[in-house]
This record gives structure tokens, sequence and C-alpha cells, in this order.
């Protein structure tokens, strides 16, 4: 579709570097991701994580560095591409419905001045059955629960019908329900031939829920299938402070048996793994 | 002069028609437009606007020596905006944040043109009289070339509205994903912010740059409080401040030297206080009647919970008891008397005798649908649902 090749890799970034007054937030990121793949992004706070999917998406000015979608950069393939902000992001209390808020999702399409119709309400609708809120269609936004509103962005990025995901942080604060459908969404995507991109923070569900990882602090520290690099030395280099970034090497296997050692706030959902 | 003859003299008295129809216009554009702007949570910016627009209206006419609305209104909007663009700019490129850069350019802004307007006052020239008005808004001085350049700017400002709705809306609600579509954001904020700077140049001949603000937050705060759409939202408050411009005006022109600015922002505070208070759902008082009406609903609930559990501990479930046991119950709690009312209305309790209560067949059912399922939270009375518990068990057969 849309004359993919699927030799070329989904997500190409090479020597992305991002600075706020000079100080740098992301030094020489580099990513080689094939398509049809979920990766994790994970990394302390204030590792740039998000600041990483925004300058993707040409949100923020990049120092230096190139992105490449499928092959081209990504303003020429801006149509494959849907992102899915954090829910934080907006004011819900805008005054809206559901159905308008996923309906945005064509406006990329639409382009200038055209009015959604029928057409697009209707791919609206699809798109919210499939996260499960097609009966909370016409509901004010502000009476929405956090996991409905994770959804309801979830549904607007669908209704986009892109090849390349990029999600920010969808399972914060969910519930269980909306994280199950989040997953079993994932994983209709990846069966669909899509590539997704997570800002993640649970570490303990990352061998679950991704095939490639990426560990972030500023720098990147690894980037691969989760087989091969979501290993404790990894982890203690991305977690383990300043000191981890002198080059100390854990040494340990690959699996996530090491993350109950990273004690940082954001690992405090692993201990119990 | 009654309110009838009031209303009449909008179609029978020339000069009340031309202002009306001015402030209308002016009440319109600022209330739609102002919308955006409260959204967008940029109502000061409006402040900033009207402010940074008077040295524009006296440079306007220092240059072009005329006061043709059209040149003081197009002074005005390039001063205003000149004045925004450097609030961007001020804290995009310095470590000012945003409110302190705001304040920095409208009271400098403001200065300066109040600095150039006695500079004019010095040299008396005829020419000059009435830019004044400017400050704090004359309607009367609105003649009908100056409401048919507000009608232009104006009209032309909602034309351009409702031809990019649907890009502001995204502006408005999601920046960033708008801009991930590849929709070219800050061009429609500069876009916006434009239209805005037009909807308040125009109303500043009838309000004044210093209450031009009201115009354009008020409108919008009141139209919120009734409507959850947006488009409906952008209508309500168009229609607020046509309401508040024209109802200004009728107001100040009986007489009694009420100057037109300051009466159309009385009249639209009076409107958004109105909302804040009686809209339904969002306003107030609605929202303390529905609280009041919880909290009865609860301390019904805990009566009817404590006399099913004084009950239970009797063989017969109908046992009475008095009021003051049920308010010992309820640790001293008001309004025992009502809810017991409120209760027998319901048939769940009867008066024994002059204070003594007994359940009734039904409220015990009630009570038993409500307090044996486990939860005795709702009672606010953790003993009610343990003892409740228990009897049930005593009544089985």
């Amino acid at each position: 579709m849309n004359g993919i090749d699927t030799e070329t890799c989904a997500v190409e970034v090479t020597d992305l570097t991002v600075a706020y007054a000079n100080k740098p937030v992301l030094w020489d990121v580099d990513l080689a991701l094939p398509g049809g793949t979920l990766m994790a992004i994970v990394g302390p706070n204030g590792a740039g994580k998000t600041t990483l999917i925004k300058a993707i998406l040409g949100l923020l000015p990049i120092a230096a560095g190139q992105v490449l979608i499928y092959g081209k950069p990504y303003t020429d393939q801006r149509k494959l591409v849907a992102y899915v902000p954090q829910r934080g992001s907006v004011d819900w209390d805008f005054p809206t419905s559901v159905l308008d808020v996923v309906t945005m999702g064509r406006y990329g399409a639409l382009g200038w001045f055209k009015r959604p119709g029928k057409d697009d309400q209707a791919l609206a609708m699809d798109a919210l059955a499939k996260v499960g809120m097609d009966h909370l269609a016409d509901r004010q936004i502000s009476q929405l629960s956090g996991g409905q509103q994770q959804r309801t962005f979830l549904a607007r990025a669908l209704v986009q019908d892109a090849d390349v995901y990029f999600m920010d942080e969808p399972f914060q604060g969910v519930d269980a329900t909306t994280e199950r459908a989040i997953v079993a969404l994932l994983q209709e995507l990846r069966a669909a031939g899509k590539t997704v991109i997570v800002v993640h923070h649970d570490l303990q569900t990352v061998p679950e829920y991704f095939d490639w990882v990426m560990l972030l602090n500023v720098r990147r520290i690894a980037a691969g299938p989760v087989a091969d690099v979501f290993t404790e030395a990894n982890l203690r280099k991305t977690y383990g402070g300043r000191v981890a970034f002198m080059g100390k090497n854990g040494g340990a296997g690959p699996g996530a048996a090491g993350v109950q050692a990273v004690a940082t706030p954001e690992a405090g959902r692993t201990g119990g793994g | 002069m009654t309110l009838f003859d009031l209303l009449q003299s909008i179609f029978t008295d020339y000069t009340i028609r031309t202002v009306a129809l001015g402030t209308l216009t002016l009440g319109v554009v600022s209330g739609a437009l102002g919308t955006f702007a409260v959204l967008r949570k940029q109502a000061l910016m409006g402040d900033a606007m009207s402010h940074a627009a008077l040295p524009g209206v006296v440079l306007a006419f220092m240059l072009t020596g005329q006061k043709s609305p059209a040149v003081l209104t197009l002074g005005a909007a390039l001063a205003g905006l000149a004045g925004v663009l450097l609030i961007v700019v001020i804290t995009r490129y310095t470590r000012v944040k945003q409110d302190s850069s705001l304040g920095i350019i409208l009271s400098v802004f403001f200065g300066f043109g109040l600095m150039l307007l006695t500079f004019l006052q010095r040299n008396p020239d005829a020419r000059q009289a009435g830019l004044n008005s400017f400050l704090f808004g004359q309607a009367a001085t609105l003649l009908t070339r100056d409401v048919v350049v507000m009608a232009l700017f104006g009209g032309a400002a909602l034309l351009l509205m409702l031809l990019f709705w649907k890009e502001f809306k995204l502006l408005s609600f999601d920046r960033d994903y708008g801009a991930s579509l590849g929709f070219p954001m800050q061009y429609l904020e500069l876009l916006i912010t434009s239209l805005l700077v037009v909807a308040i140049a125009i109303g500043l001949q009838a309000v004044g740059v210093v209450l031009m603000s009201a115009m354009v937050v008020a409108p919008a705060a009141a139209a919120r409080q009734w409507t959850n759409r947006l488009g409906i939202m952008v209508v309500l408050a168009a229609l607020f401040g046509a309401m508040a411009g024209v109802g200004g005006t009728l107001l100040s022109s009986m007489g009694a030297g009420l100057s037109t600015g300051p009466v159309i922002v009385l009249a639209v505070s009076v409107i958004t206080t109105a909302s804040l208070l009686f809209a339904p759902s969002r306003g107030l008082v609605w929202r303390w009647v529905q609280q009041q009406r919880n909290r009865r609903r609860l301390r019904t609930d805990q009566v009817l919970g404590n006399l099913y559990t004084l009950a239970g501990q009797h063989d017969d479930l109908d046992h009475p008891h008095t009021e003051e046991a049920l308010r010992i119950m309820g640790e001293g709690a008001r309004g025992v008397s009502a809810s017991l009312a409120a209760l027998a209305e319901r048939g769940l309790v009867r008066r024994v005798d002059a204070t003594r209560w007994a359940l009734t067949p039904a409220g015990v059912t009630v009570a038993r649908e409500k307090f044996d399922t486990g939860d005795a939270a709702s009672t606010g009375d953790g003993a009610a649902g343990g003892n409740a518990g228990t009897h049930t068990e005593a009544v089985q057969p």
C-alpha cells in the first residue's frame, strides 16, 4: 500500500540532536526501525523521550540530524504518519464531543477549508468502535475518564489510516480495560504491517508488549530487538545515574531479569516482577 | 422614558439607530472571535492588543491629518498587531515570561499613546477633537460612515473565521496534533490573532481601549456556561455581545450623561454574572442545588440505614424508635426530621406516635437492598451495615 518498499526502514533517524538554549536534550540519536514493528522508547524522566517523538514529527526545531519515513523526509510522507500526543497536553474542557475529536483525524486528508462530511464521520465511528468507544460518540469530552480520553486519542490516530504511529505515553494512568484495549490494538496494527513507536514507562511489560525497544537517556543507550538490547547492563546505563554514562558494564544476559535492580521512581512498578 | 419608548427609539431615532447598529456589530464580532481567544487561553492578549492600539490611532491621525474611520481603524489594528508580535518575540527570545512581556507591552504602548494624545492637545487644532473618545469610548460619536467601516472590517473577519473554522478548531484544541497533520500552525495563529486585532480595532471608538478587552472575554466566558459545542458557543457569544452592545447603547441614551462604553461593559458583565450563576449544569447555583440534593439524599439514606440497624436489634423489624435515638446515631447530624418526612412521603417509614418512627414493609425491602449488599460506607456509619447484616440472618425462617 502507498507504494511502500518493504526493504526500507519504516523510520530511520540519523544523528538527531535537539537542544534547548544550547543544552542538548537529545544527543546524536540514531535509529533504523524495520516496518511492522512495535517499539517502546524507555528511559528516565527528562531523558528526551517525548522530545524525540516531537523532533521526528517536526514539532520541535532540530539542531542536527535527519529523519526519514520509508526512505523519504517526513514532510513528504506526512500521510503515512499518525501522532497520538500525551493525553494531558490538551484541555479536556474544550467544548466539543468525542466524535468531533476523532473526526479531526480526517482533517489532514481533507486539506484546507473542506469541512468533514458524513463519510468522515462514518470513518470516525468505525475507529471509535475499534477502541470500544462508539457508544460514547456524542459525549462531551470533559465527561471522559482518563482511559476514555486515551482511547479517543487513539481512535483519532486510527482514522488517519497511517502506516507509522507515534504514541506518547498511551498507557499513562489508564484503567485495565483501556490497557488491554491498547495492547490488542497494537497487535492488530502489527498484524496489518504497521509500525508503532510508543513512549513507555512500565519496564516490566516491555518484553510482553513490544518487539523492539530503545533505551534513551539524552543519548541512545541501545536500540534493537527486545531480546538483544533489553539487558540489565543497558538498563543500568539508562537509569543508573551519571556514573553509568562512563561506560560501566553490568554484563548481564538478555531479558528483563535485572529490571528490579534498577531503583528509579519510574521503575517502581516493576517491583512485583 | 418607558422601555417600549426606548426600544422604539432604535427605529425612529436616527442617531440611536446608527449607534445601536455600530455597537451591535462590535458585539457580534468581538464575541465570536473572542471565543477563540478564550479557548486558546489568550484572553489577556486582547487587553494588551486594545491598549497597544492607542498610539496607532493617534499616529494614523498625525500622519494623515484626517479622522476617517478606515484610517484610524487600520492604524489601531496595525499597532495592536505590532504589540502582539512584540510580546511573542520577547517571550520567545528573552527570559521574560509571557505575562511579564504582556504587561510591559501593554503599558509601554498605552503610555506612548497617552503621550501622543496630550501632545496633540497642546496644539489647539480643532481637527484632533474626538480622539480622546478612544480612551473610554464614545458611541454617541459614531456616524454612519463609522458603522459602515465597522461592518466591512468585522464582516470580513467573521467570513475568514468561518472559512478557517476547522483549522482554528484544531489550533485551539490541539496545536501539536494539527502541526503533525501538516497545517502551518504558526501562520494560523498569526491569522486568528490578526482577526482578533480587527475585532478589537473596530470597537475602540465605541468602547475605548481601556474596556474593549471585556467585550472579547466576557461574552465567550458567558457562552461557555450554556453549551458544550464550539459552534453554539460562538453564536451565543456573538449574541451576548450584541445584546450588551445594543442594551448598553439604549441605557446610555436615556440621558443622565452615562458614557456608552462603560455601560456596554457593565451590561456584558451582568450577562456573564448571570450565566456563571444560573446556567444549567455549569452554573454555580445549579451546582449548589445539585450538591444539596445529593447531600439530602445521602442523609436520608443514612437515617433509613440507622433505623434499619436499630430495628435489627429487636425481633420485629417494625419496632419503633424515637427521633432522638436516630439523631444520636447520626452523630448529631441535622435534618433527621426532614429526612424522616421525606422517607414517610416515599412510604418507607411511618410515624408511630409523637416521637417514634418505624420502618414499613416497603422500607425494610429498600433498606435490605441498600445496606445488606456488603458496602455499608454509603450510610456513613460502619455499624449500620454490620448490624443490619446480623439481623437478616435472624429473621430468616
